[in-house]
């Protein structure tokens, strides 16, 4: 069984970038080169896919997302979810483990890899609780979430506050040579509030987050990485603030990586004005000095990869008053091209732009996804970068609808989306 | 020019005409107040829901009042004596009422944004009575009328507010109304009740009561909730008090025909001394007399439109 | 100079006979009340305000007395509040004298359906309780609606439904007169 996809622009970050065909044969990438199998073969054991006009990249690798399934499956499953990514164009998602109940032990870990498999969908890569039950107080069996399959430990949305706590958490990590996920908040500072402490919070009331709830928190996990020198992961980075930390760590040979979220860079306070819940996120969205500091850093490279955040709620959690609502938006579907707008305004170049939704985010998990050299899985995406449309939630494959882009028009589609060789996905 | 809108839900989006539209409004309602028989048919056959999912008594009771002396037929939900506490949201609830015919609603919520939000959901009026810490819009045109029939005019007149800035939705309305008509605005608070960018609403800000007051026209105390005490944002009443109460000695300091406002319910002693709030000089009640009248005008205009 | 009243524009009645008219009326005020003792004279914004207060000038030189004037805002009464595209401006009701046990007398420009003239009845009963309530106007046009009579007219003319009756007043820059329009 053999699938050629044929006349396309292929990006392969790092590796290939131009006109070329892809051959794929038993689920792995055969080939990638010029007018491969012209003569002499017979298309009939062949499937051939034009891709003329189009991008032919390695599959999407999304760090961050909110599959819900077990415990808050009306939000989503992991079909539905998974089902999305290929949508979105993602191939590869590591999933966050504030379940019900946690991903703190083998058990959950292995349910969600079951799931997973019998979604045939986006690989599923789970991600493993620091604490038991994300409580903050005792390590999970780190070992035994690592045998599982998990890929990276986090108690993302409940961060460890307590430094004691996390730095041993990096030293054990360490034994598995696992990374450490940390969503940098201190919950002192951010308490009550439900967006970015600034001029937009105080003329509308509502009760503010401050960008130094995320700064000392990151400032903290530099420090205790540079402590232990565990590998040190730091989910969505949205203010000046943290992106100058980070990029100091860096500086400084840190073994510290760092993601930041479209919305990060796509919206500002700006978009809370009418109370629109739908731009309620954790952390909240920042300044246009933030935006602009998240842009740098992405071209920097202080930021790594680009993570969705996906966070599905549904309806009627969104329809609750703003401070009520929570935090979270969809974001795999509608990621696409909001980094592709990173290309067009110069700050990335589309070479760039691919790589960190491929290859660079799967660096920092180890994970042997994100490229399409010989022998790898064959997870490919084909993108229309010119093709333009409008953002209807209603049309979403994920469960939910909670997301800010509603009616925007946007550029650059997914057009089909092969995982392990299969078409998985195909724009309709 | 007339009031073109179907809801009130902050001062914030109102231009300074509509502002001065509703004042006019509510000098005849003055009057009528004033009456033996302080009632006039002008709502007569329409409904007005007052949805408090906050208690609340003095608002709550203007609201009831003025619709009624506007013949208006009134309903009162609050959140023990309906379903809410059963789970159906405020969108859910509002839009029951909306069904029983409302003309008007009139909301208090806990939640920044929660008029807004139920404004467009129904085709009822909507009126703000506070919601979080964001607006009480009514409170600042009921300010506005009691310092506009004390003092010539707006423009030029020096005003301060005094508490805690950054949770006071009267705070936030005030600051709006007043700047919006010309007054100059500088607001008196310890830096932990103080939001950033203050300033850029355009007004002045100041740590210092003592060195503020001199030159004030108007001073509006803003409750002190005593709730917030150990939450780091005063040490302690006693010191609050001490430096951002108003005394006698510090009402000598403002300017001799000082007006003093309070949205109420004042704690005594607290953010004002009892001699002050007694005195000539505060308006307090003035407010609550005007309050009434406002909110008629108010509903009255909207009553107009729809 | 109004546009609109420059079409078709019929004059009824010129300021010569509208003062003949006034002090007419001033007379039988007094006459029927024999004097000015308990009475007051309530004007309805607008147009009823002006005249009013020329009667109680007219009252003050016939009979050196002094009557009350208010004046009274009947928009709140109105029956037709509801119906109506735009708002009617909201202006002050003005009494500064208690109406109870006087003999009130209600002045308007023009008596055409009564439903004024019932709304400011109202009004008027809301302030207290009058002795009695009597009516003047200036021009009775007919077509009424209510049982309401007035109790002094300056002058009745008959008219069209659709006609548009409008009295001038130098109170508001214009030269007294009464003229009619065809809309």
């Amino acid at each position: 069984m053999k699938t050629l996809i044929r006349n396309g622009h292929v990006i392969d970050p790092g590796r290939f970038n131009g006109k070329a065909d892809v051959l794929i044969e038993g689920g792995k990438i055969a080939a990638v080169g010029a007018k491969l199998l012209v003569k002499g073969d017979n298309s009939s054991h062949v499937t051939v896919i034009e891709a003329k006009g189009l991008w032919v990249c390695p599959g999407f690798v999304d760090l961050h997302v909110h599959l819900r399934e077990p415990g808050f499956e009306y939000k989503e499953t992991i079909a539905t979810g998974a089902r999305a990514a290929v949508a979105g164009g993602f191939t590869s998602v590591c999933c966050m483990p504030n379940t019900r109940p946690v991903n703190d032990s083998r058990s959950v870990t292995e349910f969600i890899l079951r799931q997973a498999a019998s979604a045939k969908q986006a690989h599923v890569f789970p991600i493993g609780a620091i604490t038991k039950g994300s409580d903050g107080n005792e390590l999970a069996e780190i070992g035994e979430l690592y045998d599982a399959g998990c890929v990276a430990l986090s108690d993302d949305g409940r961060p460890v506050m307590q430094s004691l706590i996390m730095r041993r958490a990096m030293e054990y990590a360490l034994a598995f040579n696992l990374p450490i996920i940390d969503h940098c908040e201190d919950l002192s500072l951010a308490e009550g509030g439900s967006m970015n402490e600034g001029l937009v919070s105080t003329e509308l009331g509502l009760a503010g987050i401050p960008s130094a709830a995320e700064e000392v928190m990151v400032a903290r996990n530099v420090a205790l990485a540079e402590l232990t020198g565990a590998r040190l992961h730091l989910a969505h980075v949205s203010t000046v603030g943290s992106v100058r930390l980070v990029r100091e760590a860096k500086s400084r040979g840190l073994a510290v990586t760092a993601e930041a979220c479209p919305h990060h860079f796509s919206l500002t306070e700006e978009a809370v004005r009418n109370f629109n819940t739908h731009a309620k996120m954790n952390p909240p969205l920042r300044t246009g000095a933030d935006v602009q500091a998240v842009k740098e850093g992405l071209r920097d490279g202080t930021i790594d990869g680009i993570a969705t955040d996906h966070a599905p709620h549904a309806v009627q959690e969104k329809q609750l008053q703003f401070d009520e609502a929570p935090f979270g938006i969809v974001g795999l579907e509608t990621a696409l091209p909001l980094v592709l707008n990173l290309v067009e305004e110069g700050v990335l170049s589309s070479e760039q732009a691919i790589s960190k939704l491929t290859c660079a985010p799967a660096q920092v998990f180890a994970l042997p996804k994100g490229t399409l050299a010989l022998g790898a899985d064959a997870d490919v995406v084909l993108i229309d970068p010119d093709h333009t449309w409008v953002v209807d939630p209603s049309r979403f494959q994920s469960k939910a609808r909670n997301t800010p882009f509603t009616g925007w028009t946007m550029k650059g589609r997914v057009m089909k989306t092969i995982v392990g060789g299969e078409v998985v996905y195909d724009s309709p | 020019m007339g009031f073109k809108r179907k809801d009130l839900l902050s001062i914030a989006s109102l231009a300074p005409e509509e502002i001065t539209l509703i004042l006019d409004a509510a000098e005849p309602f003055k009057e009528v107040s004033g009456r033996e028989i302080k009632k006039v048919p002008a709502l007569r056959g329409k409904t007005v829901a007052n949805l408090f999912f906050e208690p609340s008594t003095r608002t709550r009771a203007s609201f009831e009042l003025a619709a009624k002396r506007l013949s208006a037929d009134v309903i009162n939900f609050s959140p023990s004596a309906s379903s809410v506490m059963k789970g159906e949201t405020l969108l859910d609830t509002a839009r029951n009422i909306e069904y029983m015919q409302a003309d008007i609603i009139i909301l208090r919520h806990s939640s920044a944004g929660a008029a807004e939000t139920l404004a467009r959901a129904v085709r009822s009026s909507v009126i703000n009575a506070g919601d979080g810490w964001h607006e009480h819009p009514t409170q600042a045109l009921l300010d506005l009328f009691t310092i506009k029939e004390k003092k010539s005019g707006f423009k030029g007149l020096r005003v301060a507010i005094v508490g805690d800035l950054a949770h006071s939705r009267v705070a936030r309305s005030d600051i709006r109304a007043l700047t919006k008509m010309g007054a100059e605005v500088l607001v008196i608070g310890p830096p932990t009740m103080i939001p950033p960018y203050l300033d850029r609403l355009g007004v002045k800000i100041s740590f210092d009561l003592d060195s503020a007051l001199p030159g004030m026209d108007v001073i509006i105390m803003l409750r002190l909730q005593l709730e917030r005490q150990g939450r780091s944002l005063f040490p302690t009443v006693r010191e609050y008090s001490r430096l951002y109460g108003l005394t006698p000695e510090r009402v000598r300091l403002a300017a001799s025909d000082v007006l003093i406002m309070h949205p109420g319910p004042i704690n005594r002693g607290i953010e004002i001394a009892p001699e002050v709030a007694d005195s000539p000089s505060a308006s307090i009640l003035d407010q609550v007399t005007n309050g009434v009248a406002v909110r008629m005008g108010l509903m009255y205009l909207l009553s107009q439109l729809n | 100079m109004d546009p609109v009243t420059n079409k078709a524009d019929t004059l009824l009645m010129d300021a010569h006979e509208m003062g003949r008219a006034l002090t007419r009326i001033a007379h039988e005020i007094l006459e029927r009340n024999k004097g000015t003792a308990d009475l007051a004279l309530v004007g309805i914004r607008t147009g009823g305000v002006y005249l009013a207060q020329r009667l109680v000038q007219l009252i003050q030189q016939i009979d050196h007395a002094h009557v009350p004037l208010g004046e009274l805002d009947i928009t709140l009464y109105r029956d037709d509040l509801a119906l109506r595209k735009n708002q009617p401006v909201l202006r002050k009701t003005t009494i500064s004298f208690n109406i109870s046990d006087l003999r009130i007398v209600l002045v308007d420009d023009v008596l055409f359906t009564g439903r004024t003239i019932r709304a400011a009845m109202d009004g008027l009963m809301d302030l207290g309780r009058p002795a009695e309530i009597q009516l003047a106007v200036l021009i009775d046009r007919g077509h009424r609606q209510l049982p309401i009579r007035a109790n002094y007219v300056g002058k009745n003319i008959p008219t069209s439904r659709d006609e548009v009756v409008r009295v001038f007043l130098e109170e508001t820059g214009e030269h007294d007169r009464v003229s009619t329009l065809k809309e």
